[in-house]
This record gives C-alpha cells, sequence and structure tokens, in this order.
C-alpha cells in the first residue's frame, strides 16, 4: 500500500523560523463565457468540466470537491488550512476545488475567476510555488486557451489582477517586530514598493499569533520574475530584521519567561479559546526557534495550528461543536501533542 | 496608525477613492470596517481591494448614461460595469478598452502588461505598440491584429450578426445593428478618430 503524501503544512522549508510558507496563485479565465459571477448554473458546469478535461494531460492526481456539497465546517476548514479563499468557501454549487492528496496544489474552479491556480510550500520557496504554477498553468493553457491580451496580459474578473494575474503571498511570524510595534511602519513601506502586508486570514483581519501574510499588490506591467524578485527582496530584509529584533529580545531575562511561562500553560490548560491559543503558540514557536525549548521541532508548532482552528477541530471530529466543546477538545490535542 | 474613527485599535483597513478626481482615503480599524459594512459572513475574514473598484471610476456624465453599447460577448454597457464593479468577461475589455483603461491605470500605475505569454498567442513584443489606442474594440483573439481597421470590425461584427440571426438572438441583433450603424455612418465620414467610437 502507498503510504500517504504527508501534507505541505506538516513540513518545515527553508527560514522556516520566520518563513511559516510560501504560496503563489494564478488567476485565469476562459474566453467564450461570461465571468462568474454573471454565469448561470450550465456555464459553471461546463467551465468545471472543461478545467477536469485540460487536467488529464497532468501527472498529479486531484481530488475534485463539489463546493455545493460540502457543508460549511469543511469549507471553512479549508480557508483556516489557507487551501481556498473565503470568498470560495461560500460559493456553493457550481464551484468546485480540485486538490492534491499533499493539499500542495489547489484549483478553485469558479472562484472569482474561471480558474484560480494555487501552489502551496513550507517556508520561503517562492521559485519552487511559481515553477510549479508555471509549468501547471502552461499546460492547461494548452486546452483551455486563457482569456489574453497583448496589452492587459491575462483578463480577470476584476481589474486588480490584470496581467499575470499573480499574487505571490509570504506567511510570516514577526513576534520581534510586532512586539517593538514596527509593523504599521512596515505596511507602510511595503505599500510604496507594490506589496501589501495583512493579517493571517487577509485584509481587515486582527492578526493572530503575530503571523502576518507579505504579497504583491500590483500585477500590470511587471513580469513573475520582478514580482518574486521584488518579494524575495523585502521579504529578505523582514527577516533580518525580526532575526536581529528576537536577538535583542532574547538577552531579556523576561523573553525567556515568557516563552516557558506558555509552554506551562499549554501543556496544562483544560480549556484553549483560539485566540489565547495563537498568542502561546507564537511565544512557543519563537522560543523554539531561538533554540530555547529544546526537543519540540517547528513542525509541531506548524502542525499544530493547522490543527486546532475551530472549523478543523469540528471537521476532524465530523461534527459541529459549541465554543466550550471545542476550547475543551483544543487544550487536550495540544497537551498530547506536546506532553 | 491608528484609526481614524474611533482612534483605539490600529488601522488595519485603508480605503481610497477617487470621485471626479478628488481622492480621499480612510484608514479603518478591523471593527470600524466592519460598522461601516465591510464585513462578510465570516466575521470580517476579508474584503479586497476589487470591492471598491467600481468606485474609481468618475461619476457617469449624461452622454454615458445614454450610451446603448453592449458588450457583444455577456450584453453589459459601460455604466453596468462601473455601476457593479464587475466586467462581464473577457471581451469587455476589447469593447470598452478605452474607458476602462484610466481606472485600471490608477490601480497598477501602468497599462502595458509585461511578463508570461501563453504559448497560444504569437509574440509580438516586437511590434510597436499604438500609441493611441484607434478603433475601440480591439479583439483579443491572437490570430487577428492588434487594432483592426473599421472595414475589419464590420466585417466581424456583420458575421456575428448573422450568427445572431441564425440563432434567433434578437436583443443581441439589435445591439449588433446600431453598432454596425454607427460604424457605417459616424465614423466612416472621420475614419481617423477611431478612439470616438463608443461616445
Amino acid at each position: 500500500m502507498n503510504k500517504p503524501r504527508e501534507k505541505w503544512y506538516r513540513q518545515n522549508g527553508a527560514e522556516g523560523d520566520v518563513v511559516i510558507s510560501t504560496r503563489v496563485r494564478l488567476a485565469r479565465n476562459l474566453t467564450g463565457v461570461p465571468f462568474p459571477a454573471s454565469m448561470n448554473p450550465e456555464q459553471k458546469q461546463s467551465v468545471v468540466e472543461a478545467v477536469c478535461a485540460a487536467l488529464q494531460p497532468v501527472e498529479e492526481t486531484f481530488q475534485l470537491a463539489d463546493m455545493g456539497k460540502l457543508s460549511p465546517r469543511d469549507a471553512l476548514s479549508l480557508v483556516e488550512r489557507h487551501l481556498i479563499s473565503p470568498e470560495f468557501a461560500r460559493s456553493g454549487a457550481g464551484s468546485a476545488l480540485l486538490l492534491t492528496e499533499d493539499e500542495g496544489t489547489a484549483l478553485m474552479v469558479n472562484e472569482e475567476d474561471h480558474l484560480r491556480l494555487q501552489v502551496m510550500r513550507p517556508g520561503l520557496d517562492l521559485d519552487g510555488a511559481y515553477e510549479q504554477a508555471d509549468r501547471l498553468d502552461t499546460v492547461l493553457d494548452e486546452t483551455l486557451h486563457f482569456a489574453f491580451d497583448q496589452r492587459l496580459g491575462y483578463l480577470t474578473q476584476c481589474p486588480t489582477n490584470l496581467g499575470t494575474g499573480m499574487r505571490a503571498s509570504l506567511m510570516l511570524h514577526l513576534p520581534a517586530l510586532q512586539e517593538r510595534g514596527a509593523i504599521q511602519q512596515l505596511a507602510v513601506t511595503v505599500s510604496k514598493l507594490g506589496l501589501t502586508i495583512r493579517g493571517m486570514y487577509g485584509e481587515g483581519t486582527k492578526p493572530q499569533g503575530a503571523i502576518y501574510q507579505l504579497s504583491n499588490q500590483v500585477t500590470l506591467g511587471i513580469s513573475e520574475r520582478e514580482a518574486i524578485d521584488n518579494l524575495k527582496g523585502i521579504a529578505a530584509q523582514i527577516i533580518r530584521e525580526e532575526r536581529a529584533g528576537r536577538e535583542q529580545w532574547k538577552q531579556n531575562p523576561h523573553f525567556e519567561d515568557m516563552v516557558w511561562r506558555s509552554l506551562g500553560l499549554l501543556r496544562t490548560a483544560r480549556l484553549l479559546t483560539g485566540d489565547e491559543f495563537m498568542a502561546l503558540m507564537s511565544n512557543l514557536r519563537v522560543g523554539v526557534a531561538m533554540g530555547v525549548i529544546p526537543g519540540i521541532p517547528l513542525e509541531t508548532a506548524g502542525a499544530l495550528i493547522n490543527d486546532v482552528q475551530p472549523a478543523t477541530l469540528m471537521a476532524a471530529a465530523g461534527r459541529d461543536m459549541e465554543p466550550a466543546e471545542r476550547d475543551a477538545l483544543r487544550a487536550r490535542i495540544v497537551r498530547e501533542r506536546l506532553a | 496608525m491608528m484609526c481614524q474613527n474611533c482612534g483605539k485599535n490600529p488601522a488595519t483597513t485603508h480605503v481610497k477613492r477617487t470621485v471626479n478626481g478628488k481622492t480621499a482615503e480612510w484608514h479603518l480599524c478591523a471593527e470600524c470596517a466592519a460598522k461601516q459594512g465591510l464585513e462578510n459572513m465570516f466575521g470580517g475574514l476579508g474584503f479586497e481591494l476589487g470591492d471598491f473598484w467600481g468606485s474609481l471610476f468618475a461619476e457617469p456624465s449624461t452622454r454615458e448614461m445614454a450610451d446603448t453599447l453592449r458588450c457583444p460577448g455577456c450584453g453589459r454597457r459601460f455604466q453596468d460595469i462601473a455601476q457593479s464593479g464587475k466586467v462581464g468577461c473577457a471581451q469587455c475589455y476589447t469593447t470598452f478598452y478605452d474607458r476602462l483603461l484610466p481606472s485600471i491605470q490608477r490601480i497598477h500605475g501602468k497599462t502595458k502588461h509585461s511578463g508570461k505569454v501563453p504559448a497560444s498567442v504569437p509574440d509580438t513584443k516586437a511590434a510597436a505598440v499604438p500609441a493611441v489606442p484607434a478603433v475601440g474594440a480591439v479583439p483579443s483573439a491572437p490570430e487577428e491584429p492588434a487594432v483592426p481597421s473599421p472595414e475589419q470590425e464590420l466585417k466581424k461584427l456583420r458575421a456575428q450578426l448573422e450568427t445572431c440571426i441564425q440563432q434567433q438572438q434578437y436583443e443581441q441583433c439589435a445591439v449588433l445593428r446600431d453598432r454596425i450603424r454607427e460604424l457605417e455612418n459616424g465614423e466612416a465620414q472621420n475614419p481617423k478618430k477611431g478612439e470616438t467610437n463608443h461616445e
């Protein structure tokens, strides 16, 4: 029997102390069919079928999920694991998700665009993620002939994605910069460079566990390579700043105390709310990364962050739960994994 | 930066709106953004810049409101796009290219694609790009030249009309007929000013 492939988010990648994961997403549309906001059910179905057929020459196996048949908790769990967008989770009938076994490649069909092709990798791996997305895009285009204009590039439902249609993002753990109050300044600076930094689940959300998303904003007039190099350069600078901040923070006796106290609470608590868990886990993660706490790999922290989000807890249990019940289950899983 | 509304929380939502050339900016925290109706069913799991795209257009003029040009691909008029903030189909970008361009420039700062070109599209990087887009409706179809002459446009529209008649799509027929008349009358007299097509 084949061993199931490890999920991408259970692995630790390059610069894993700061960069949790990399994502590259391409927006693509077909010609001759209205954009998803104006489509009827038959047109939606035909696009799903066309994408499935175009995937035939691709070696990897994709599992098809009909968004109309997915329970809200299963759909939200996919959002919590960053596999689909919140908008796609409520798209319902006519939309479909195609997902590889390691969940590293996801195709959202009939999201805001006909196709959102997304590749996710642990740690910092913009080149690897883009190459994979580019390869898949090239194969799919042979059959689907994506809507493209010489002047405007790939044509998308929302003009904010015109051009390359590419959004590359990095999920960063920035507790030291957050502690210093440097995030707002950082947000202003990166916005001048065509990038944006937001909370873990996107714009308008409070950052949880000091996790931030850094991504390119401009897609027209800048090539994929330029956008990725730009993002890489700025990420390298943020990583340096964060590491320097951590070294300085570590000199303060409160740092070691904070890390151990957090581990103590995580190992003993009987109830953990999502917010409390994320705050403690952020402290623990930076402690692990700084070598204060031996014996706990960064992968454990990463996997826990994914596994104990509210909808993911319920999806794994196969039933809905009240918040208090979730808090108890969350605390139990955390105790077991950190024992 | 703190929220301009409550002054208590850090601003995480930045809204920029330009109406008739006047730009106003707001910086709001998640709570205040939510109160402004910018929240969704996931409790503020995010709204995107695209949601505001429609507001990047100046208020349509009376002349524009009276414009009946519809996209042959999806039947939308320009004011439908401006009001909903949603482009109807890929062909809308060809049909309304001139009028979409200013807002595209405001979003990206640029208007010319640089980057991947699909293998199915001949690479015309070497070919000069006309500074002024001539006839408004430029096809995205790769086998056609970037800017068709009014004659080519007419030929294409007549072929589309033929198909529509056969398929009994009478509403679309009327749209195409009007467009053909426009080209035959107005623009035939003044072929060099093709960019005023839609107005």
